[in-house]
């Protein structure tokens, strides 16, 4: 059972929700997919740490067999190769690596280098199996290194994986939910976390994944009702409410696993995590 | 500016004649203006990077270099098509707000400066 937990904006509480939902539900994986900036090893702190690199391929040009038929330029939709002075240009930060170029090419001047692109590390931690994925400063797309992440062979024998997605609602994110048998979204009681909310909304639903809502930093108020309003009114679930709490903060902010050090916090988290599998099982 | 002998101007533009205005986004404009700067005739070349799903900058690039131009007018310009009009050794001049006639104008005054600054693009980077 994969289980994405996303939300839109950045600082909603992806990483709290998804750290203690796989801790909660004790011999589980917990993928962290934001590349960019993954944090949730610093919660886990794993052993045994296996680290390897992901690359990804680019066209590189034999000048000396190209007959500049462009066959590579006019193949390519996202415009990665141009033609310019008889020779052929790539811009490898537009490449996706499809290798069409590298097909298409009647000469063969076309050939595929890899350059790397990131890392994906795994640990272990009291049960838990955690992966980070994380970008090399400077590359484009963190989307090869998500792939491989939740491709990875160990993570299929887990049963029940927790994915913690990038923010936003771009391809990163939709790389990420895109096996996910459930996804939660995170929603910061903030009028800018309900329009996030929203668009993440929007985005799961075109995905055709079932899905429901945590509301994060709940405090009673106009922007908490708001977002419960609008669960309501699209007719989506709301899981559960975590408050905005100095404890939690506290425990939080010092590396701490609530769901392990706090026993209110344990149980909320269990709870969470079973009311999650109720739903996907339907 | 004595050196025109068969030295063409481009310049983006969403519509046709030389009293439209410079189209704002150099990769998305619809057409580029074409203007022979010895004979003043124009023709007008579609730009393929308009509907481009990615790298529309750069397919604009190209559409520029292979109507053979030696001159871009363009308000601004990505990295990576600017990567491809310096390859392609074209000079880049910014243009200034108003019609395609205008920046000639202002050309052949000696009043249009180089663009100097590109910009990253607007995808920032997402695939």
């Amino acid at each position: 059972m994969r289980i994405a937990v996303l939300s839109g904006k950045g600082g909603a509480g992806k990483t709290l929700i998804a750290v203690n939902l796989a801790a909660a539900a004790g011999r589980s994986a917990y993928v962290d997919c934001d590349v960019e900036a993954p944090n949730g090893h610093l919660f886990f702190k794993p052993t045994h740490i296996k680290k390897s690199e992901v690359a990804i391929k680019v066209p590189i040009l034999n000048p000396l067999l190209c007959n500049g038929c462009r066959a590579c330029v006019d193949f390519c939709r996202f415009n990665a190769l141009a033609y310019i002075k008889e020779t052929v240009v790539v811009f490898n930060d537009v490449c996706h690596s499809c290798g069409g170029c590298v097909y298409v090419c009647p000469q063969n001047a076309l050939s595929e280098r890899e350059i790397p692109v990131g890392t994906i590390q795994s640990g272990f931690s009291k049960g838990v199996s955690v992966y980070t994925g994380e970008l090399k400063i400077g590359m484009p797309s963190g989307v090869p290194i998500i792939k491989k992440l939740l491709d990875a062979k160990d993570l299929k024998q887990e049963v029940y994986t927790v994915v913690d997605c990038p923010p936003g609602s771009a391809c990163t994110v939709m790389e990420s939910i895109k096996d996910a048998d459930y996804c939660v979204v995170v929603a910061e009681a903030t009028a800018f976390g309900l329009h996030d909310m929203k668009m993440v909304l929007e985005l799961v639903r075109l995905m055709g994944k079932p899905h429901g809502v945590i509301l994060n930093k709940w405090i009673e108020g106009e922007a908490s009702e708001l977002t419960e309003t609008c669960c309501r009114e699209e007719e989506v679930k709301l899981l559960g409410k975590i408050p905005f709490d100095s404890t939690l903060g506290t425990l939080n902010s010092n590396g701490e696993i609530v769901a392990r050090v706090d026993d209110a916090y344990r149980a909320m988290f269990s709870a969470l995590f079973e009311t999650i599998k109720e739903e996907v099982k339907g | 500016m004595s050196q025109t002998k068969g030295k063409k101007v481009a310049v983006p533009v969403n519509d046709q004649g030389l009293e439209s205005k410079v189209a704002p986004v150099f990769g998305r404009a619809t057409y580029f203006c074409i203007y022979d700067l010895e004979t003043g005739k124009t023709e007008y070349v579609e730009n393929a990077g308009a509907i481009s799903q990615g790298g529309a900058g750069i397919k604009a690039a190209q559409c520029v270099v292979d109507a053979g131009a030696s001159l871009l007018f363009t308000p601004q310009c990505g990295d990576n098509a600017a990567e491809v009009i310096r390859s392609a050794e074209i000079e880049m001049y910014q243009s200034v707000e108003g019609t395609v006639e205008e920046n000639i104008k202002n050309y052949q005054a000696g009043k249009l400066a180089l663009l100097e600054s590109t910009h990253a693009g607007f995808h920032h980077g997402e695939k």
